[in-house]
């Protein structure tokens, strides 16, 4: 009975990502992608993305540093950024980069000042919430379901 | 008819073979997975790789070209030995963006007749045009769905053994060449949209249908 609960849990908690529009279907596109042979692949893009990013975070920050604020090296950062949060659905971190392009486009540093601490807030709160839903859908192990309700 | 390897060796020129015999018998395209961004590496290794294909991701055109072996122009012919049946580049990249990739395959003699599909998470119309007038097969926008893929691999292996000579040389083509053209007919009207997945898989990528991908790309949101 424990086990059915940790996994109504998950799926719970899953469910509120798409609720909540932190993920979109691209994240369900990835899981689609994993098989037995490759059950951990999306946890595996995850983590990669976040190793990846942390660098253009870092770019991105110190650009923000420099006056003036060079916005041509800012978007290019961003649209890198923008490119493999796209690519494992992470809707509101997306966002918050299209808007930081615009601000980019329209010259202006406030703007996207104001952006990127929104963006560093969504972008580390879905960091939490996919490590925790991870280690939780391994602790619970297989469910007798298929692993993937097909929910949108 | 049955396609095999036999059979493309003998139709097409030699560095066109679409079917690799690996020693385990069975047939794969061996596509080159070119992207500077190493989180969309392994989506679209996992993508094709579920679709059964042989991946090799490289992270830039001119590592795609080295690989290609285009400097010493020994052919499509990998380091590893296994022919490139496919090019999938990312457009944005910096140093060579995949356009003046594109541009570089089209351009050689050896490797010209290598399909190549452009993915771009933009959806600029003046790029489409471009690069599918510099000789893409295809233009697909990111995020690339599995969908994309199967499609695309469909694309490859009906269209290079079926009307061999037909399609292969696409560089240039101009308006009036589209109006022309006979291509067999092809009911399906979307065969190729590079947004939402279609079921249908036909046999050839028609013209029309081209350019009614376009259209369709121009709707797009």
């Amino acid at each position: 009975m424990e086990r059915n609960q940790m996994h109504k849990h998950i799926f719970l908690m899953r469910q509120s990502f798409f609720d909540q529009g932190l993920l979109d279907d691209q994240f369900i596109q990835l899981e689609e992608l994993q098989d037995d042979a490759n059950p951990n692949f999306v946890e595996e893009v995850v983590t990669l993305y976040y190793r990846d990013s942390s660098r253009t975070i870092l770019n991105i920050e110190q650009s923000l540093e420099k006056n003036p604020l060079d916005f041509n090296k800012l978007d290019n950062y961003m649209h890198q950024f923008k490119g493999s949060s796209t690519s494992i659905g992470a809707k509101k971190v997306k966002a918050e980069c299209t808007q930081f392009r615009e601000y980019c486009r329209a010259g202006n540093g406030e703007g996207c000042m104001r952006t990127f601490q929104q963006l560093k807030k969504e972008y580390a709160i879905l960091k939490k919430k996919l490590e925790t839903y991870f280690q939780q859908t391994r602790q619970a192990g297989p469910s007798e379901t298929a692993c993937r309700p097909r929910m949108n | 008819m049955s396609i095999t390897g036999q059979v493309l060796r003998r139709n097409l020129p030699e560095n066109v073979e679409v079917f690799d015999d690996s020693p385990s018998g069975s047939l794969e395209l061996h596509v080159l997975a070119v992207d500077d961004s190493v989180v969309d590496r392994m989506v679209i290794e996992r993508l094709l790789k579920i679709s059964s294909c042989k991946v090799t991701t490289v992270e830039s055109g001119t590592r795609a070209l080295q690989y290609l072996g285009l400097d010493g122009e020994k052919g499509p012919v990998g380091f590893d030995g296994l022919k490139v049946n496919l090019i999938m580049t990312d457009y944005s990249m910096p140093g060579m963006t995949g356009y003046e990739l594109l541009k570089k395959i089209k351009g050689s003699s050896v490797l010209r007749e290598i399909p190549v599909v452009i993915m771009s998470s933009e959806n600029v119309l003046a790029r489409i045009d471009r690069c599918l007038e510099e000789g893409a097969e295809e233009f697909l926008l990111k995020p690339v769905k599995l969908s994309d893929v199967r499609r695309l691999k469909d694309f490859i292996t009906r269209g290079e053994g079926k009307d061999s000579g037909e399609r292969i040389n696409h560089k240039r083509k101009r308006e009036d060449d589209y109006a022309s053209s006979s291509s067999p007919s092809s009911p399906s009207s979307s065969v190729l949209s590079a947004s939402s997945s279609s079921s249908s898989a036909s046999s050839s990528l028609s013209s029309s249908a081209r350019l009614s991908k376009r259209a369709k790309l121009r709707n797009k949101d």
